[in-house]
């Protein structure tokens, strides 16, 4: 059997899903046999394959950047999945919504600052008003709750979708879990 | 207070009329009082003075054809002026006897001739502040009737025969509840009537009220006793300050005749109404959030069973009734219950009063028969859609309510076939609207009315409502998707199935209607972000922080 | 406590047979025989309100749906208390929950002791269909002792219940109506300035983090609602 290409990718989180992923730890090398990282923060592609098998994005879509991410990660990628809160729930980036992102803007870059305050306007991409879980921009295929999700909750989800069996998410994890 | 007294009464009405050649009415309802029709009247007196004529100007209630106000009618010539300004008055004194002023004349006798006035039979011909009016018009005539002829059991009796269902929208037979509430165990018992009246384009109970407040009393008396209760309470909003003020006077007048209060006619009957002032919220006109609110405490529903027929006001038997189911009690009475039995169609009885408004000519207050067409409503009495359109649909029932189009025009107005088709009969309003009118806009308009107006208790109402405003929004704003109509389809499901109350079960009608109905409005907003009626606003979907 | 009745009445739940005694609510017989029906509003030893419509049943040969919390046993009743179409109300409730009020289970100091969490793991929640509504709140921490967040309120109303029913005190109730409603302390008085007896009721009863007690998160803050059945007890024994 050939094995299954792998992304994961991170937008609006703090890269703790990212973490439990690797606390997998030695299992990490038994899921080795069968998929190959294509993409992630943790190996060096720059660019999106065009057909990954399973892709696991962790964060929100608070960015234009985000957006156009997460659109083209969904154009190719077979299965996509929610990974941790910020994906499903918009969790602790989206505690700015109520308020949006001008008073964070100005508590991040100039209340707080004290040398040359200013806001960013190059290279940072321009934020959305609101921070949105990610299927409410693309379809998502399979969601895992947690924050993060346990490196047991990663270890059966992956497991399950590389043998393509089911999966009981509920069982494994939940919001905030 | 006997028949004999009431007779008295009405004799020395009538022999007092006899002393004028011509009578003039003057509708001073709220739809031609905001038309100044006060001064209407006072020119009119002024006038008929100096004219030396033998004439009574009479203040009066509403005459229904709200559309034409002021509306002036002249007796014994049956002379209905329209548009009426107090310039008008000089011209209108020196008519009397002669030859009618041709250029203010209404002559729509289709729309008047083709309703059956059992509700608003005194409505725009009574002085509603003036008891001695009402008497001369078999006012109380019932409920003396009833007091001395007539055992409780045998007013229910003649209730239940009459077919009488509750008029405020739920449709509930009447003489069915009554009969509850006389077999419920306790001490003391309640009549309340309901005149929270909260649908938008609804004002029936506020005109019945207005026009013929002694009406509702007689109604809620004979109640009383045919439940055995010996205290009432009208419960009308705050928003209806004419009908407040004249129910008021009403009371203290019904007292003064001892047609409330202590042995009424000589028996030993008690019953007394006390008003009591809603604060406007919709909700309350639901029949538990009612007596929490007559209780002093917030206006939410709870659960039923148990029923307020065995527990409501103060945990006591209590019979709640709609103004107009009140106002139908008295000629029931008067006349029979099989009577008004003969009117209608087989599973509703009598006639129903429908609060005409939106795109439609003749706009104003009109009682039918039911088992009506609504074809005829609409297009015979109300005059049709004005201004070259073409009619789209009409909403029934308020909120609560559906809305239908041309293709539904030929069922009978009854309760049954209105449910069947999606739609309710509700308390009475009518809303037509034309060519120029959104069918996802108008659905978003009475979901966001449910959501203001939700008590927040349970969570399907309150928060559903307020997800299904959003959803609506999207697709009105050409932001929506497929998805977002298949998450608002499932919303109504669950707000419709779960809700706790009426209010919340019912809101999800205008969405589920018009999806019904007018599905292809809603896949034009999504799929080609185009508004059919040109109403919604199409914004960008860009939602950058700049 | 109820006098015992000696009205017996038997009924099905979900294919069983059970007897239970006239008077008796569908979902303390439900429970009696260990068939769980979710809640969030009820809660022993408080009044029933029946509004958090989770607990509402299927009665063979009616088509509405009964809030099992309130509605009394009937003999021969057939009680359907899970179903396809049950369980989608339930989800769609929770979903409601979560999307209505900022529930950021991560940061809350109920992670883990949520009755609102643990009911959307058991009905097998992964993740909210509706859009959020991100509304503005307030979180009240002028109490010495205690703090209301109302990002994480879901008016169950069980604090009201407790602070009135119970302690006796009615310093919470409600304000504002529909989507708009919050718990206030008094006449919306901030709660440190409210005429609070800080007995602590209403946090040991309030199901999610919306009621705490300062300096306690998670583990450090179990919350013991069952109380409230054993000191009515006491109450009427005496």
């Amino acid at each position: 059997m050939s094995k299954l290409s792998l992304a994961t990718v991170w937008l609006d989180g703090c890269s703790g899903c990212h973490m439990s992923f690797l606390d997998m730890d030695e299992r990490l090398l038994e899921l080795a046999e069968a998929v190959d990282v294509v993409y992630s923060p943790l190996v060096d592609a720059k660019d999106y394959p065009d057909q990954v098998d399973i892709a696991l994005v962790e964060g929100a879509v608070a960015s234009v950047d985000d957006e156009k991410k997460i659109a083209k990660i969904r154009a190719h990628t077979k299965t996509l999945v929610a990974m941790g809160d910020c994906a499903i729930t918009g969790n602790v980036p989206s505690m700015r919504n109520p308020i949006g992102p001008q008073a964070i803007l100005e508590r991040a870059y100039i209340e707080n600052v004290t040398a040359q305050p200013q806001i960013p306007c190059v290279v940072v991409p321009r934020l959305l008003k609101v921070v949105r879980p990610i299927h409410e921009y693309v379809k998502v295929d399979v969601y895992l709750p947690g924050c993060p999700p346990s490196a047991d909750t990663f270890y059966a989800a992956i497991k399950a979708l590389i043998k393509g069996e089911p999966l009981d998410i509920a069982a494994l994890t939940r919001f905030g879990a | 207070m006997t028949i004999e007294e009431l007779d008295q009464i009405a004799a020395s009405v009538r022999t007092e009329r006899e002393q004028y050649d011509h009578e003039i009415n003057v509708c001073l309802g709220t739809g031609c009082l905001s038309q100044h029709s006060d001064r209407v009247k006072e020119a009119l007196a002024q006038a008929v003075e100096a004219s030396g004529k033998k004439v009574y100007v009479r203040r009066t209630g509403c005459m229904g054809l709200c559309a034409a106000g002021p509306l002036v009618l002249v007796d014994p010539e049956s002379t209905l002026y329209q548009h009426v300004h107090a310039s008008h008055a000089e011209t209108i004194a020196a008519s009397l006897g002669g030859a009618p002023v041709a250029e203010l004349q209404c002559d729509l006798r289709d729309h008047f001739d083709q309703q059956v006035h059992v509700v608003l039979e005194n409505s725009g011909r009574i002085d509603p502040e003036r008891v001695e009016d009402y008497i001369a018009n078999d006012g109380y005539r019932a409920l003396l009737t009833a007091l001395n002829d007539m055992t409780p059991q045998g007013v229910i009796r003649q209730i239940t025969e009459s077919g009488l269902r509750g008029r405020g929208g739920g449709g509930y037979p009447t003489g069915l509840k009554w009969g509850t509430v006389a077999k419920a165990k306790g001490d003391v018992k309640y009549v309340i009537c309901n005149g929270d009246e909260g649908d938008p384009g609804a004002f029936m109970d506020r005109s019945v009220l207005e026009s013929d407040p002694h009406r509702v009393l007689e109604g809620m008396a004979i109640a009383a006793y045919a439940v055995g209760a010996s205290k009432g309470y009208i419960y009308v909003r705050a928003e209806y300050p004419l009908a407040v003020s004249r129910l008021t006077a009403c009371l203290r007048d019904a007292r003064r005749h001892g047609l409330l209060g202590n042995g009424i006619g000589n028996t030993p009957f008690n019953f007394d109404v006390e008003i009591r002032l809603g604060a406007g919220a919709f909700v309350c006109g639901e029949e538990t959030a009612l007596i929490a609110s007559i209780e002093g405490r917030r206006g939410t529903p709870k659960p039923r069973p148990p029923y307020p027929a065995v527990s409501g006001l103060w945990g006591k038997p209590t019979l709640i009734n709609n103004v107009e189911t009140l106002a139908n009690i008295a000629p029931i009475i008067r006349k029979g219950g099989r009577w008004f039995a003969g009117m209608g169609s087989e599973r509703s009885k009598g006639t129903k009063v429908f609060a005409l408004t939106g795109k439609i000519a003749n706009t104003g207050l009109v009682e039918v028969p039911m088992g009506i067409k609504l074809r005829e409503i609409i297009e015979g009495i109300g005059g049709g859609v004005p201004g070259g359109h073409k009619f789209k649909a009409v909403q029934t029932g308020g909120p609560s309510g559906g809305c239908l189009p041309e293709s539904m025009l030929d069922i009978g107005v009854s309760y049954d076939a209105l449910l069947s088709v999606g739609s309710i009969m509700g308390s009475g309003g009518m809303i037509v609207m034309d060519d120029t009118s959104c069918m996802v806009n108008v659905a978003r308009f009475f979901i966001e009315f449910c959501m203001t107006e939700s008590c927040g208790k349970c969570i399907p109402c309150r928060a559903g409502t307020a997800q299904m405003f959003t959803l609506l929004t999207r697709i009105c704003t050409g932001k929506g998707t497929m998805d977002d109509l298949a998450l608002l389809e499932d919303l109504c499901s669950t707000v419709k199935e779960a809700s706790l109350c009426g209010l919340g079960q019912t809101a999800p009608n205008p969405v589920l209607s018009t999806l019904k109905y007018f599905r292809h409005e809603y896949i034009e907003h999504i799929e080609h972000k185009r508004c059919p009626a040109g109403v919604c606003q199409m914004e960008a979907a860009e939602e950058v922080h700049a | 406590m109820s006098p015992v009745e000696t009205d017996v009445k038997t009924l099905v739940i979900d294919g069983k047979e059970v007897s239970a005694h006239a008077g008796q609510t569908i979902l303390e017989v439900a429970r009696e025989n260990e068939i769980a029906i979710p809640t969030l509003c009820q809660l022993d030893g408080l009044s029933n309100v029946g509004a958090c419509r989770l607990c509402l049943i299927e009665i063979k040969g009616s088509n509405k749906l009964l809030p099992a919390c309130v509605t009394a046993v009937q003999e021969g009743m057939e009680v359907v208390t899970s179903s396809e179409r049950l369980l989608k109300h339930r989800r769609t409730i929770l979903e409601l929950l979560f999307a209505e009020r900022n529930h950021i289970c991560s940061v809350c100091v109920s992670n883990g002791r949520c009755e609102l969490q643990s009911m959307g793991q058991q009905l097998g929640l992964t993740h909210i269909r509706l859009p959020y509504r991100n509304p503005d709140l307030k979180v009240d921490a002028s109490h010495e002792r205690f703090t209301v967040d109302h990002n994480r309120c879901i008016l169950c109303m069980r604090c009201v219940r407790a602070c009135a029913e119970i302690e006796g005190a009615h310093v919470w109730d409600t304000m504002g109506r529909g989507i708009n409603t919050i718990v206030i302390t008094d006449l919306h008085e901030e709660w440190g300035e409210s005429s609070c007896t800080r007995c602590g009721k209403c946090v040991q009863v309030c199901p999610t983090g919306a009621l705490f007690e300062k300096n306690k998160i998670g583990a450090d803050h179990p919350k013991s609602p069952d109380f409230l059945p054993y000191l009515n007890m006491m109450r009427e024994a005496q």
